[in-house]
């Protein structure tokens, strides 16, 4: 794991439909300057940036961080642009941490954002390569088979993926900067929205969202103010068209999550872990993703959804924040998962803080399934 | 830091035209030789470089993922960047301590688009991409900033040219004839071929290095550096981020026998000369360089490849690969290689 790392600045922009109050680089610059000033730094203070974002078709500007150089302050220094799909943002992350963990830099910036009303991110995803037709449209008409399928296996009831549509906005209300902030929200108004993608309704599902995240990493002799110790990182990729490749629980998150979690010294993340920030884009996907991070036994992660567990006043909160039901700036969905798992071991989480959360994961995955990037940060120092 | 080398490279014969590949039928050759190269069939880290644009669909890079093997799951990054940059963000990974190799690719089908369209949608969306100032008219305005000899400038051409034909990977393209300008002061062989190509590096980290390869080219010093993006913000003629990346990874501190460099038009050798402090007598692209064949997103990393080949075959004991990215040198990364 090499070098000890710590995020020492958060920084969000308040996510929201439209940002048209901002270009794509004052967008970034926002996060960008809120981080260093939670670090008490300036750009000044950094010796290289770490940019990352969802596809460029998203906003029509062919590898962006060329022009988001003067914004970020990086002139004269290292820049480099990660893009990994939907774990992007979490990749990007751990791109930044390995440069301290490689004893490269002392202190480096990391930045994701997404401008989605630059262009129409579903019609944007739903393009494939030459010769190959496309039978599918945006991620919704991707993952609703696969939730299909998990709803087979496990035997879950069908309104699960409601509770989690509800828990997860209520939380977003506790979150000044969530995108989606529906006062009232229960299972009544999730069940009246219309059907997308089955079993997909529209209350649960991601918006598309405007709007950028970013962080200060610094080396253990640079740390200031109060640090998220970086536990463990992880990455794990898996080829899309792989025959026999189970993409309901795919292998490459069980391996990220085995590592992270040995890096951590972590061997039962239900108990061990105290909150975390994990991608889940549509309801269904929280407890899928809580059998696959070994939070719950196969088949067994709904019922730890319906029992409460996950909720802000449960045993194992999941999305404080709201998660990516209440803000998706695609690119960023991951970093601000990581940014919030940060956010809570440093109790600097607002009103979702959860109390005295001391070990957090942030999760991120993207492709069809396959890409993922993982942390577990900490108050304490490794 | 780590001693870290490249142990094996491996790139496509480069095409000036779609041969009718998918991207991982493009890939999966190299792949296969530096796997049997190196002898290596799974590395600690994996880290490729390709543009969605391109291919003019998202996630170009998620379909070569099938070309790799990578089951079970491996652990592997992307940037949406030149591979050289893929090879750095690898190297500093081989620092951490708990990996000993990394395998590095990049591809691209410069065939499937109009390249100089799509390099114009790189600029500032509000303020430069509207004023229709493609790729090559940026590259004329450098060029003119800079002065630069038509006379150097052909020669710069020509030996390219020829080089490129000894090169078996190269396209095999004529000493430049009589032109019209493409965009005053440049011509057309001024300006890399469009090219299709891929190309792939393995690094090991120690003493795996020397189990795996005779000669590894060790890095000596690798750093990159960016500046502004507005032309008017900078000195055209001079290359203050390639100067700056150079001094870093330590250019200075020997001799140069050999240096590859990313000049996708033929003036920007004259610059990046200077800006590294190349020495009059060493090779500049033996290759022929990416003026004899550019596959965009791979041609950074294959100027590395080609540069840590020579000391990997004994000709050479210390060499400089350089990539650049953005409009007009606006990045630049430089590596210097050791016997």
């Amino acid at each position: 794991m090499g070098n000890r790392c710590a995020v020492i600045g958060v920084g969000q922009t308040a996510y929201r439909t439209r940002r048209q109050d901002v270009s794509i680089a004052g967008l970034v610059r926002e996060a960008a300057l809120r981080a260093l000033e939670d670090a008490g730094l300036t750009f000044r203070d950094i010796d290289a940036v770490v940019i990352g974002k969802a596809p460029d078709l998203f906003e029509g500007v062919m590898m962006p961080e060329a022009y988001l150089a003067d914004a970020l302050g990086a002139s004269g220094k290292p820049m480099t642009r990660v893009h990994t799909a939907g774990s992007v943002g979490g990749s990007t992350a751990l791109v930044g941490a390995s440069l301290i963990q490689g004893g490269v830099h002392e202190r480096v910036l990391v930045v994701a954002f997404e401008k989605q009303s630059e262009s129409n991110a579903t019609w944007a995803l739903s393009t494939h390569l030459p010769f190959n037709a496309s039978l599918v449209v945006g991620a919704g008409g991707y993952f609703a088979p696969h939730i299909r399928e998990y709803m087979r296996r496990s035997g879950a009831p069908e309104h699960v993926g409601t509770l989690v549509a509800v828990k997860d906005r209520r939380n977003a209300l506790l979150n000044p900067y969530a995108h989606l902030r529906i006062p009232g929200i229960d299972r009544a108004m999730v069940e009246a929205t219309p059907m997308l993608w089955e079993p997909i309704r529209y209350l649960e599902t991601c918006p598309s969202s405007d709007g950028a995240c970013a962080m200060v990493l610094a080396a253990e002799h640079k740390v200031t103010g109060t640090p998220a110790w970086v536990h463990g990182t992880a990455m794990r990729s898996e080829p899309i068209f792989r025959a026999g490749r189970d993409t309901v629980n795919p292998q490459g998150g069980k391996d990220c999550a085995a590592d992270v979690y040995r890096q951590a010294g972590v061997t039962d993340p239900r108990r061990e872990i105290d909150v975390a920030e994990v991608y889940v884009p549509f309801s269904w996907y929280e407890p899928m993703w809580l059998e696959n991070l070994g939070f719950a036994a196969e088949g067994e992660g709904w019922k730890v959804t319906e029992s409460g567990a996950t909720a802000l006043d449960g045993d194992i909160p999941w999305n404080a924040s709201g998660g990516v039901l209440s803000s998706n700036p695609i690119g960023a969905s991951g970093l601000i998962r990581f940014a919030e798992a940060a956010l809570q071991v440093r109790g600097l989480a607002g009103e979702h803080q959860v109390d005295g959360a001391r070990r957090a994961l942030g999760h991120a995955y993207g492709g069809g399934a396959q890409f993922f990037a993982m942390w577990i940060v900490g108050s304490d120092r490794p | 830091m780590r001693e870290v080398a490249v142990v094996a490279f491996a790139q496509t014969r480069h095409t000036g035209h779609d041969e009718g590949l998918t991207e991982p039928e493009l890939i999966a050759p190299i792949i296969r030789e530096v796997k049997e190269v190196s002898g290596l069939s799974r590395f600690g880290f994996t880290c490729s470089g390709s543009c969605d644009y391109l291919a003019g669909a998202p996630f170009s890079f998620v379909s070569a993922l099938d070309a790799l093997g990578a089951w079970p799951p491996i652990s592997e990054s992307h940037v949406e960047m030149d591979a050289a940059w893929a090879l750095y963000e690898a190297w500093v990974r081989l620092q951490h301590g708990d990996v000993d190799t990394a395998l590095v690719y990049g591809f691209g089908k410069s065939s499937l688009g109009d390249l100089r369209e799509i390099m114009t949608l790189q600029l500032d969306p509000y303020y430069l991409a509207p004023l229709g100032l493609d790729q090559v008219s940026s590259a004329a305005l450098q060029a003119s900033a800079l002065g630069a000899d038509p006379a150097a400038l052909r020669e710069i051409v020509r030996r390219s040219r020829a080089d490129g034909r000894a090169n078996p990977y190269a396209l095999d393209l004529p000493d430049p004839g009589d032109e019209e300008f493409e965009v005053q002061p440049l011509r057309p062989s001024d300006v890399a071929p469009l090219t299709d190509g891929a190309a792939a590096v393995v690094l090991a980290a120690g003493d795996l290095a020397r189990e795996l390869a005779e000669r590894p080219a060790w890095i000596a010093g690798i750093a990159h550096r960016t500046e502004p993006h507005y032309l008017g913000m900078r000195d055209l003629a001079r290359s203050a981020s390639a100067a700056d990346a150079a001094r870093a990874a330590g250019v200075g501190k020997g001799p140069v026998e050999v240096a590859e460099l990313h000049t996708q038009f033929s003036h920007e050798e004259l610059i990046l000369r200077e800006a590294l402090g190349i020495p009059p007598d060493a090779v500049v692209n033996p290759s022929g360089g990416p003026l004899a064949a550019n596959p965009v997103m791979a041609t950074g990393l294959i100027r590395i490849g080609e540069a840590a080949r020579r000391i990997l075959d004994g000709r050479a004991g210390r060499v400089v690969g350089h990539a650049s990215s953005g409009p007009c040198l606006q990045q630049n990364l430089v590596t210097v290689l050791e016997a």
